[in-house]
């Protein structure tokens, strides 16, 4: 019983969260939260619903992301694929230096288009 | 022994519990006097320890996973183990590491990063596959940080 009344209250949709908004062949994604094993198939969801037309040009916020590890990395690559694929284009935005680090390590910053954010990482 | 304290979680194997086992390594981290940047280095390490097991070692759902850290002045050790099937590190080795401007969009890896973000951010990683699946890994306190922070260690 405990251990039911646990994960309700820490549940995935309290961990992490992705709004999209679409329109004129732009999709602008905020993503909130942490982004590990738990929450990745979420992401993984969220990302497969977003449909991939010609000349789509995809932003994601990362502003709001306070965690991510090798599970987020893993879906951003496949969504990375399937979006070049699909002749669009993918970009991530605000990214926290240790985020931005994180793609340095695995030299994905050398694929993906990576905006840091400009602000100082506190 | 004496050198240094002691600390053992036992969790399901269950992502859900990867991220308590972080936040709880992260403040024996902060206890020995590592820094925000290196401590962001040992969560992630430790999810990606944790994740491996929690998706490698039991085909089930079922087992526990055990996470022991010894901590010392200057120092921390984590020690990721399962109570049960190890998984084959060999095979899982040979398809880590990261990416190069060589490899070609459809053929991007998708999976493999864990074991190389291990390697990238601690300072020794060390792995066993004798009696179920051990992997160690250690961080050292910078320096400059032991020195600033040995009155606090100490007492």
């Amino acid at each position: 019983m405990l251990s039911k009344g646990f994960k309700e209250l820490l549940g995935v949709e309290l961990l992490f969260s992705i709004q999209i908004l679409s329109g004129d062949n732009k999709v602008f994604g905020k993503l909130e939260g942490e982004i590990d094993a738990f929450t990745a198939p979420k992401l993984r969801a969220e990302l497969e619903s977003i449909e991939i037309v010609q000349g789509i040009d995809i932003v994601l916020d990362f502003k709001n992301v306070s965690y991510m590890d090798s599970a987020g990395l893993g879906i951003i690559v496949a969504f990375y694929k399937k979006v070049v694929k699909g002749n669009g284009k993918l970009k991530l935005v605000n990214l926290s230096n240790k985020l931005n680090r994180l793609f340095e390590i695995t030299g994905l910053n050398k694929l993906i288009n990576i905006e840091i954010n400009k602000k100082v990482d506190l | 022994m004496g050198d240094f304290d002691y600390v053992e979680l036992k969790i399901p194997a269950k992502p859900e519990y990867v991220r308590v086992v972080r936040l709880s390594i992260s403040g024996l981290a902060n206890r020995i006097g590592f820094l925000y940047d290196d401590i962001e280095d040992i969560k992630i390490a430790v999810s990606e320890a944790v994740t491996n097991v929690v998706q490698h070692a039991y085909k089930n759902d079922e087992g526990d996973i055990v996470i022991g850290c010894a901590l010392y002045k200057g120092k921390l050790e984590i020690m990721v183990a399962d109570r049960g099937t190890g998984f084959d590190f060999q095979k899982i080795k040979s398809n880590i590491g990261p990416y190069s401007n060589f490899e070609n969009v459809p053929q991007l890896r998708e999976g493999g990063l864990g074991l190389y973000l291990m390697n990238a951010l601690m300072d020794e990683v060390k792995m066993c596959n004798e009696n179920g699946f051990i992997i160690l890994m250690t961080k050292y306190v910078k320096q400059a940080q032991v020195e600033a922070n040995v009155e606090r260690i100490s007492t």
